[in-house]
C-alpha cells in the first residue's frame, strides 16, 4: 500500500460535529461531538448500551443523526455508506450454520467492486489468495466458516473487510471469545495495519488487556465522556463517570491496570461509604506501596 | 427397464409434463435455497395460498389467473419483505399475517353469493395433464427470467441472504435486492403451482435445499446441488405420477421426501450430521428437524384419495 503523498497527520478523519443518535422515540441514545484523525488507533469503552456501536453504525450510514452531522474525510455522509470504511462485526451475530466457505465469506467484500458476474474475476481471487496468505488463513481457504477457531474466525471477518482496502476500519468488539493468545495476535495484527495507515476504530470490554494497550481511548456512556491516552483517561473519576461503578487504577512497571473497587458498589449498602463530592478511590502506586 | 422408462415418452402430454415438471422442480429448488437460508420455508406455502386468493378474484373479474395471481403473489411478497424488516416482527409472523389475508380476500369474495363450479383440485394437488402448452412457455420464460436475475445479483444475493446488517455497510442496496426477491419468488410460484400444486408447493421448495445443505458447506456448491435436486424431484416424481396415476404435486413432494430421508439417514449412519463433529449449532438439525414435519405431512397427504 502506498504512503498518502502527505500524510494529514492531524486533520480529523472521522467528525461527529454536535451529533445525536435516537432508535426511534425522543429518547436520545448517543449524543457525540467527536474528532478522530487519520491513521489513528482508537478503542471505543464504555459499559453494555453506551452507544459504542451505534458510534460504529453512524459511521457506516446505517444510522441518521437526529442532531448535527458527520464528516468523513471532510465529506458530509450522505444516505450511501462511505466508499473507504470496512467494518468487523461482532463475532456472534454471524450465522455459523450457513453454508459458506472461507474464500466465499472473504469475496463478498468485494461485492460492490467486482463485475456482475457470480464467479470472481482473476483479479478477485489474486487478492483474495494474497490476503489469506499474509492472515495465515491459504490453508483453510475451502473450508466453512464454523470449521475454524475463534482467533482464524476473526481473521475471516477481518480479510472481508479488509479486501475493500478500506482507509478507515471499524471493529466491534473483535477480541471477546478468543482466548489470550489469540487476543494478542489479533492486537498486533491491527497494530501492524495501523502502522501501514489504515485508521481502526474498536469497542471493547477489555479495560486491561485491550483498551490500556492502545495510544487513543474514547470513554463514552451515551455520550463522549472522555478522550485521550490511557494514562490520562483512566482516573477513577472518568471510569466512575464511564461505568457507573467505583474502579481503582494501578500504576505497575509501566502498566496501566483498572479494577472493581471491592464492597463499595450500591449492591453492598451496609458497606458503601458515604461521599461528599470528593472521590475517594485512589490512584495506587503498587511500585511505591511495596 | 428401459422399455419401462422410455414408454411414456411416446404421448405427447408426458414429454410436455416432463419439461415442466422437471423444470418446475430446477426452479423451486433453485428459490428455494434462499428460502431456507433466510429460515423463511413457508414462504412457499404462504405465497401459493395468496396467489389463489388472487386467481379467485380474477375468476370472478373474468380475468386471466396469472394476471390477478400474479399481482396478488407479488403483492404479498413485497409487503412480507417490508413488514419483516421491522426488528420486531419476524419473517415468519409476516407471512403469517399477510397471506392468509390475501388469501382471505379470496374466500370472502367466494362468499358473496359466487357459486364455484370450476374444479380447482388441480390447483391445489398439482396436474400435469391440466397444463396447457402456453403455460410450459410461460414457465420456460419465468424459469430463464429468475435464473438470469439470480446470476447477476447472486453476490449481493449471497451476502443479504448471510449478513443483512453487514450487507449494507459493503454498499448492498439491500431494499432493492430484498424486493427483487421477493418479485423472484412470486413469479416462481406462479409459474410452478399447476404443477405442484397450492398444498405441496412448500415441499418442492425446501427439499431440494436441505438436502443440498446435508451434501456441502458451500454456498455456490448448495446453489448447484439444490437445482440438480429439484430436477432430479421433478422429473422422477412424473414417472411415479404417471405409473401410479397420483397427482404430480404429491408423487413431486413424496419422491422429495425420499431423496431426503436417504441422504439425511445415510448422513446420519456415517455421524455427519453429529454434534460433536459439527459444533452446538448445526445447520443439519435447524432445517432437518423441519423436514421430517414436511416428510411426515408428505406421506400423511399420500393418503388423501384425491381421484
Amino acid at each position: 500500500m502506498t504512503a498518502p503523498a502527505s500524510p494529514p497527520a492531524s486533520s480529523p478523519f472521522v467528525e461527529f460535529r454536535d451529533c445525536a443518535f435516537s432508535y426511534g422515540g425522543r429518547e436520545i441514545a448517543l449524543e457525540a461531538d467527536l474528532c478522530l484523525d487519520a491513521g489513528s488507533l482508537v478503542g471505543l469503552v464504555g459499559p453494555s448500551g453506551a452507544g459504542k456501536t451505534t458510534l460504529l453504525r453512524a459511521v457506516l450510514g446505517q444510522l441518521k443523526p437526529v442532531r448535527g452531522e458527520i464528516l468523513i474525510d471532510g465529506q458530509p455522509l450522505g444516505s450511501r455508506p462511505p466508499r473507504r470504511v470496512g467494518y468487523v462485526p461482532q463475532l456472534e451475530t454471524i450465522d455459523w450454520s450457513f453454508p459458506i466457505t472461507v474464500e466465499e465469506a472473504v469475496l463478498l467484500g468485494r461485492v460492490s467492486d467486482a463485475g456482475l458476474l457470480p464467479w470472481p474475476s482473476r483479479k478477485d481471487r489474486a487478492e483474495v489468495a494474497e490476503l489469506l496468505e499474509r492472515l495465515g488463513l491459504a490453508h483453510l481457504r475451502r473450508r466453512h466458516i464454523r470449521a475454524l477457531s475463534g482467533g482464524q474466525q476473526q481473521r475471516v471477518f477481518l480479510a472481508r473487510a479488509l479486501i475493500r482496502r478500506p482507509d478507515l476500519l471499524l471493529l466491534d468488539e473483535p477480541t471477546s471469545g478468543i482466548d489470550v493468545a489469540t487476543r494478542q495476535d489479533i492486537l498486533t495484527l491491527l497494530r501492524q495495519l495501523n502502522a501501514e495507515g489504515i485508521a481502526i476504530v474498536l469497542t471493547t470490554h477489555d479495560l486491561n488487556a485491550v483498551a490500556a494497550g492502545l495510544p487513543e481511548l474514547v470513554c463514552m456512556n451515551r455520550r463522549v465522556i472522555a478522550h485521550g491516552p490511557p494514562d490520562v483517561v483512566f482516573t477513577p473519576e472518568i471510569l466512575r463517570a464511564t461505568f457507573g461503578s467505583e474502579m481503582i487504577v494501578f500504576h505497575h512497571d509501566g502498566m496501566l491496570l483498572t479494577a472493581d473497587a471491592p464492597l463499595h458498589g450500591p449492591e453492598h449498602p451496609h458497606h458503601a461509604h458515604v461521599h461528599h463530592g470528593a472521590p475517594h478511590v485512589e490512584v495506587a502506586d503498587l511500585k511505591e506501596a511495596r | 427397464m428401459i422399455d419401462w422408462l422410455a414408454q411414456p415418452w411416446s404421448f405427447a402430454f408426458f414429454r410436455h409434463g416432463m419439461i415442466a415438471a422437471t423444470l418446475a422442480g430446477g426452479l423451486a429448488g433453485l428459490v428455494g435455497i434462499y428460502v431456507v437460508l433466510r429460515r423463511m420455508s413457508y414462504i412457499g406455502h404462504g405465497l401459493s395460498h395468496a396467489i389463489l386468493g388472487g386467481a379467485v378474484v380474477g375468476y370472478i373479474a373474468n380475468a386471466s389467473f396469472y394476471v390477478t395471481g400474479g399481482i396478488w403473489g407479488a403483492v404479498s411478497a413485497l409487503m412480507i419483505t417490508g413488514v419483516s424488516r421491522s426488528r420486531k416482527i419476524g419473517a415468519d409472523a409476516a407471512i403469517g399475517i399477510i397471506t392468509t389475508a390475501s388469501y382471505a380476500v379470496g374466500i370472502a369474495l367466494i362468499s358473496r353469493g359466487h357459486h364455484f363450479t370450476r374444479n380447482f383440485e388441480a390447483a391445489f394437488f398439482g396436474n400435469i395433464l391440466g397444463v396447457t402448452t402456453s403455460e410450459v412457455w410461460l414457465l420456460v420464460a419465468v424459469a430463464i427470467a429468475v435464473a438470469v436475475t439470480i446470476f447477476f445479483f447472486y453476490k449481493q444475493l449471497l451476502f443479504v441472504t448471510f449478513d443483512p446488517e453487514v450487507a449494507s455497510s459493503f454498499g448492498v442496496r439491500t431494499v432493492l435486492v430484498d424486493s427483487v426477491f421477493s418479485l423472484v419468488l412470486a413469479a416462481s410460484i406462479i409459474a410452478t403451482m399447476r404443477i405442484l400444486g397450492v398444498t405441496l408447493i412448500a415441499a418442492a421448495i425446501v427439499t431440494p435445499a436441505v438436502v443440498a445443505r446435508l451434501s456441502t458447506d458451500s454456498f455456490s456448491r448448495m446453489l448447484l446441488l439444490s437445482v440438480g435436486v429439484g430436477a432430479l424431484c421433478g422429473f422422477g416424481g412424473m414417472y411415479v405420477s404417471y405409473y401410479g396415476d397420483i397427482a404430480s404435486g404429491a408423487t413431486i413432494t413424496l419422491f422429495g421426501a425420499a431423496v431426503f430421508a436417504v441422504v439425511y439417514l445415510g448422513g446420519l449412519a456415517r455421524g455427519r450430521f453429529s454434534r460433536a463433529r459439527r459444533g452446538d449449532q448445526t445447520a443439519a438439525d435447524d432445517p432437518g428437524e423441519g423436514l421430517v414435519g414436511f416428510a411426515a405431512r408428505a406421506t400423511a397427504l399420500a393418503d388423501i384419495d384425491i381421484h
